[in-house]
């Protein structure tokens, strides 16, 4: 237990690090911008009405020391970290003057649900189907899929999602290719609104399974047809043990404990096939708000999507971690 | 060295496989530099023309022969490709050398930062990058960029590696014989991190490009570059497939995807070759 909590508190520092890191790496790219937030606040608020100078030069005051940008750039970049600690960004400009972070939270749930049921998915059927062709090495079905999954393996996430939309939207119209919900269904727990949230991820879902568990089941078959050599597994069969049971808890329990690590390894990369599939499913994640902000030159919100993009995968990976001894007792002991 | 090769394609079909379709596409791109139009412009052919004998790959809505442009557009994306994996090459050769040959407290920050760098999600950084620097961005800075990221896994094989190497007899007899660090991770080490090192750099690539590829699709690179990536974003752009020019878009991905398919298998029975083991390493890789 004592040596759980070292771990833990080990990771822990690890995290925060990261965090820090990742924050600090996106807060110094997005400052050598030579386009000014305030400057472009101004342009829209000017165009739209005549102002007398006066009051450009207190609403551009005020603006600066709303952004804070009137101090040094190190300090800035204090102030920075004491508000990222509190959540705070700073006015949108997409839609001034909410807090940029009022639109990140929007869209959070929506790439958290599909990037969660996405890895789970392919985790799960890459490992089983993979586990299963390594221990039933002559299986001709699964030797099929294994030729499949060489071939669609290498497949970006953004061709599959292209493909799924040309196929779903023009040759066979059954499931819907945009959007989180339906138009007329109103936004809030019913299951009416659960059942349209679920109907339309369906496509983006797809597409981001389809590519990953090829990876998973290779590696997996490769993990376990080694690992079937092992001693004591022959063991087990001329016990006679039962079949299911050697796969399931004998081998894949073994084999599990790498693809676990991987799993916290392959995160950022799922991440990354989230923000294009949402972009190419017109899906309200944080992959369409990123893309929107960049477009519209919206600074605070580009920043706060990446600082909370590294935040997200960030604590994902080390759930992942915590996880880790649980089912290796190897790492306890470390 | 040229034996291997010769041995490699006889004796693993998945090495030959790999070796024909890398080899068959980098050919394809080099016919850019005999080719007779400048792919910058527009509007020189016969827009949507589909594929046959005049146009092999059809012309796209732009007025640009698809053979040509896409020789070009694969010439930019391999390059792209190999710039982003030598850079990144280095940086991981001397963290790993470094990590594993020095041990104790270098060891440890080196691979503090290392682990950094695995969990920090690159895609929204490059796209800040993007949003930075606008049309300024060329294919060099964000290759350079790119390589700032790609290293950490690579640098955690090498450190394995060397890990190794150091407790050998040999390490311990260069360090008596008066070696300096530098020298014996250089002339020693080096050499056996080799191979390592060129069946990263398959995956590497592969990584890489697809991921300017992504990035272009959405626009964040500059277009007006033609490579695999913004060949796509046009296509998508002018509604390819909604306005039935599907060559445009079928062509490239599945040109892409043969690159990826031949990179990988390189990669893999490289891996194999090397060390049966590293099968269990290949995802991480």
């Amino acid at each position: 237990m004592k040596a759980y909590f070292f771990f833990a508190l080990k990771r822990l520092i690890q995290l925060i690090c990261v965090i820090f890191a990742g924050c600090s790496i996106a807060f110094f790219v997005s400052h050598l911008s030579p386009i000014s937030p305030v400057e472009s606040i101004i342009g829209r608020v000017s165009g739209q009405s005549s102002y007398s100078p006066e009051a450009i030069e207190n609403l551009r005051a005020a603006l600066t020391e709303m952004f804070g940008l009137d101090v040094p750039l190190h300090e800035q970049y204090f102030n920075f970290l004491r508000r990222l600690a509190v959540g705070d960004f700073g006015p949108s400009l997409l839609a001034f003057p909410r807090p940029a972070i009022e639109l990140v939270m929007l869209a959070l749930p929506w790439t958290f649900g599909l990037l969660t049921v996405s890895t789970l998915l392919t985790w799960l059927i890459g490992n089983v189907a993979g586990g299963l062709a390594g221990y039933y090495q002559n299986s001709r079905l699964l030797k099929a899929l294994g030729i499949l999954a060489i071939a669609i393996q290498p497949i970006p996430y953004y061709i599959v999602a292209f493909m799924m939309v040309i196929i779903f939207g023009f040759f066979w119209p059954v499931l819907p290719i945009s959007g989180g919900f339906a138009m007329n269904v109103r936004q809030a727990w019913t299951p009416e609104f659960v059942l349209s949230v679920l109907h339309y991820a369906i496509l983006p879902a797809a597409s981001l399974t389809i590519v990953g568990i090829g990876t998973w089941f290779l590696g997996m078959r490769a993990l376990v047809s080694n690992i079937v050599t092992e001693d004591y597994v022959t063991f087990a069969e001329l016990g006679g043990v039962k079949r299911n049971r050697i796969v399931f808890s004998y081998v894949m329990r073994n084999a599990m404990v790498p693809q676990l690590t991987s799993l916290a390894m392959t995160l950022g990369a799922i991440f990354s096939g989230t923000i294009i599939t949402e972009q190419v499913f017109s899906y309200p994640g944080l992959g369409s708000l990123l893309v929107t902000a960049v477009n519209r030159g919206d600074s605070a919100t580009t920043l706060a999507v990446s600082c909370i993009a590294v935040i997200a995968v960030a604590s994902a990976i080390f759930i992942i971690d915590l996880l880790h001894p649980l089912v290796d007792p190897r790492v306890r002991a470390e | 060295m040229f034996a291997v090769f010769r041995d490699l394609i006889r004796y693993n079909v998945e090495f030959a496989i790999g070796a024909v379709l890398v080899t068959v596409i980098v050919i394809f791109a080099g016919l850019s530099f005999f080719s007779p139009v400048d792919p910058t412009q527009i509007y020189l052919a016969i827009p949507d023309q589909p594929p046959g004998a005049q146009y092999w790959f059809g012309t796209n809505s732009r007025g640009q022969d698809m053979f040509w442009q896409l020789s070009f557009a694969f010439r930019n994306t391999l390059i792209f490709g190999l710039t982003v994996a030598l850079i990144s090459r280095v940086i991981s050769i001397v963290v790993g050398l470094a990590a594993g040959y020095m041990g104790g407290w270098v060891d440890r920050v080196l691979m503090f930062i290392n682990d950094i760098f695995v969990a920090i999600p690159i895609f929204p950084i490059l796209i800040l990058f993007y949003f930075v620097l606008r049309s300024n961005l060329n294919g060099f800075t964000l290759a350079l960029a790119m390589a700032c990221f790609g290293w950490p896994y690579d640098a955690r094989l090498i450190r394995s590696v060397t890990l190794g190497l150091r407790h050998r007899e040999f390490t311990r007899q260069a360090v008596f014989a008066g070696m300096s660090p530098m020298k014996i991770m250089l002339e020693e080490h080096l050499p056996y991190v080799m191979p390592i090192v060129f069946a990263t750099t398959m995956a590497n690539m592969i990584w890489s490009i697809g991921l300017e590829v992504t990035l272009a699709v959405l626009g964040f690179t500059n277009i007006n570059i033609p490579t695999v990536g913004t060949t796509l974003y046009w296509a998508n752009n002018h509604s390819a497939m909604v306005v039935g020019t599907w060559w445009w878009i079928l062509i490239p991905v599945i040109i892409v995807v043969l690159l990826f398919i031949g990179l990988f298998l390189l990669a893999v029975s490289l891996n194999e070759y090397i060390d049966p083991r590293s099968r269990l390493r290949r995802m991480g890789a």
